[in-house]
């Protein structure tokens, strides 16, 4: 081998090279995408715990050749159908919606020989719509490269198990297996639950309506995917960007569908950030001054043994109720009774501080490498970044209503600010509610009050998530 | 592939409307009726907690006869009693030593009421 063919062979398996490569400058796209998520993250400070990580995620999974992920096995490994390694590549009939049948795979095998790329080889059935190859399939095999055409025949792999995934994927790959055995959510769940307070809520329990009433804009959001075309299934994970809650949505989307986990993930998390900047106006616009001024009494003081028992509770009635929400409440709730029973103060540490940690470390790389330019780049991920926002607007409206609503019931005890705090996004929608409640009187502290809707928001959006898992999970 | 879920399953308007109340109907149905629950949990949390204040006395009854104490008068300086929620004795003292070095006032001129843990 000559200076000169090392050279080119170096130059053309470079992944330099594949941003030259049909579709490669949308890979460029999802770099320029990444350094502003990790401007977002860095710079502005945007829920930086994750969205640094995620960004990272996306950055690597889009260098052309590095091999970190694979979506075509994820999707072969998802749709139960043959997968090819060398090309990364389902064989899966999109058109038809089903596994590729002997014939079709036969016809894949003698055009990938034949140099063909994979929007031809897709064009090319949608064009078929289901009809015969046989004819096409004997006239390429005649012309291809039939040692290319065997070679590539014995590499293909039947459904895969996450066994086959760990030989086969990369280290993205292996990573992300912890999200679709749909383990990293529960386990911040259990984080989430060792380092929430429950007393407010429990100290009021009629907080918990508001937190109910915030998720107003998962199912307005849901609406709204389904009348822009997307399946039910899609529809519920757009949705429940709208319980502000990033490992409720990590969770629905991984069960339901799994290929738009990317920008779902990144729409939850950017809009949590930006909770803020959303949620102000509408408190502002929904609510009077008067009733923004009203200073809420004291809540009761709650006792140890009542804190004790409460995630037992809770766990059992909303398990009961709806069993599917069984991983998240109980993952939840049993941080929540590691932290309450003064017993486990190390298990408690562990879960709040090392383990939540080190899964939010592979939550965010690896839910990151799903966002692969070809199928993010799409007009869908603009409707799911609309749907999102839309969601949250509602989710915000739907608290602030019922806030309103308690005002007037409780005779004008009950600020309606706290109402937005029903939202989930612990505990920033509780701060936005001290912020504006302050705003009109510096006096007041809304913090306390609004904690109860808060951490009612957490488990209306495991409630929600588990109806529409339930609903659409077949 | 990008296609696949957006053919799939597709809802009709009236199917995604009915699901979409239900849905939230359901989540308010969860949540009251954790709502009903926590609040018989507390009712019977202050009705046993009650009982045992009731029980208490009852039982000191029989002790000697001797004279009530009067209450022990506050210590010279101080300010009556101060409530803690949720923190021990030891950081109360701290955050109100704390507080009166920042202030540049003597520990006795200050009264708290009560201290929280803000979670």
């Amino acid at each position: 081998m000559n200076i000169l063919e090392t050279l080119s062979k170096l130059a053309t398996e470079s992944g330099f090279a594949g941003f030259f490569a049909a579709g490669g400058w949308k890979n460029l796209i999802m770099i320029a995408i990444a350094c502003v998520l990790l401007y977002l993250g860095i710079g502005k400070k945007f829920e930086p715990l994750l969205l640094v990580g995620i960004a990272f995620g996306v950055l690597l999974t889009n260098i052309p050749g590095a091999g970190l992920y694979h979506m075509g096995m994820w999707d072969a490994y998802v749709y139960e159908c043959a997968y090819d390694p060398v090309n990364d590549y389902a064989l899966y009939n999109t058109a038809q919606e089903r596994a590729y049948d002997e014939m079709e795979m036969n016809y894949y095998i003698v055009a990938r020989a034949s140099g063909h790329t994979t929007e031809q080889i897709e064009d090319y059935f949608e064009q078929q719509a289901g009809a015969d190859v046989t004819n096409d399939f004997l006239a390429l095999y005649a012309t291809c490269d039939q040692n290319a055409a065997n070679d590539l025949a014995g590499k293909l792999k039947g459904s895969l198990s996450f066994t086959d995934i760990i030989h086969l994927g990369g280290l993205l790959d292996i990573l992300y297996i912890g999200v679709k055995a749909g383990v990293y959510p529960c386990l911040i769940f259990m984080g989430v639950g060792a380092m929430t307070d429950f007393g407010p809520m429990i100290a009021r329990p009629s907080s918990m309506l508001m937190g109910a009433a915030a998720q107003l804009g998962v199912f307005f959001a849901f609406f709204g995917a389904c009348l822009l075309g997307f399946a039910g299934n899609v529809a519920a994970s757009i949705g429940i960007i709208g319980g502000a809650d990033g490992p409720t949505a990590i969770y629905l989307t991984t069960k339901l569908a799994p290929a738009f986990l990317g920008p779902i993930a990144i729409a939850a998390y950017s809009y949590m950030a930006l909770i803020p900047m959303i949620q102000k106006p509408l408190m502002r616009a929904l609510t009077t001054e008067k009733e923004r001024k009203v200073k809420m009494e004291q809540a009761r003081n709650v006792s140890k043994v009542e804190k004790i028992i409460f995630p037992i509770v809770v766990s059992v009635f909303v398990i009961l109720l709806i069993p599917s929400t069984a991983p998240l409440i109980g993952c939840l709730m049993f941080g929540n009774l590691l932290r309450e029973t003064g017993v486990t103060e190390r298990l408690s540490d562990t879960a709040q501080n090392a383990l939540m940690n080190i899964v939010t470390l592979f939550l965010g790389i690896s839910v990151g490498a799903t966002t692969v330019a070809a199928r993010f780049l799409s007009l869908q991920t603009l409707m799911i970044v609309g749907l999102g926002v839309i969601a949250f607007m509602f989710s915000t409206i739907g608290g602030l209503l019922m806030g309103k609503i308690m005002y007037k019931v409780s005779g004008g005890k009950i600020n309606p600010l706290i109402g937005s705090a029903g939202v989930s996004a612990v505990p920033m929608a509780a701060r936005v509610s001290q912020d504006v409640g302050r705003e009109s009187n510096p006096n007041n502290f809304l913090l306390m009050h609004a904690m109860g809707p808060n951490v009612a928001g957490v488990i209306g959006s495991a409630i929600a998530a588990g109806f529409l898992l339930a609903r659409f999970g077949g | 592939m990008n296609t696949l879920a957006l053919t799939a399953g597709r809802l009709n308007v009236g199917d995604a409307g009915v699901t979409a109340v239900l849905g939230y109907a359901v989540v308010f149905f969860g949540l009251v009726l954790l709502m009903c629950v926590i609040m018989i949990m507390g009712k019977a949390m202050a009705s046993s907690g009650k009982k045992a204040d009731t029980k208490a006395p009852a039982a000191a009854a029989p002790a000697p006869a001797a004279p009530a104490a009067p209450s022990a008068p506050p210590a010279p300086g101080s300010a009556g009693e101060i409530k803690l929620f949720d923190v021990p004795d030891k950081e109360a003292a701290m955050i109100m030593a704390i507080v009166a070095d920042q202030m540049g006032k003597p520990l006795n001129e200050l009264r708290f009421k009560s201290i929280k843990e803000v979670k």
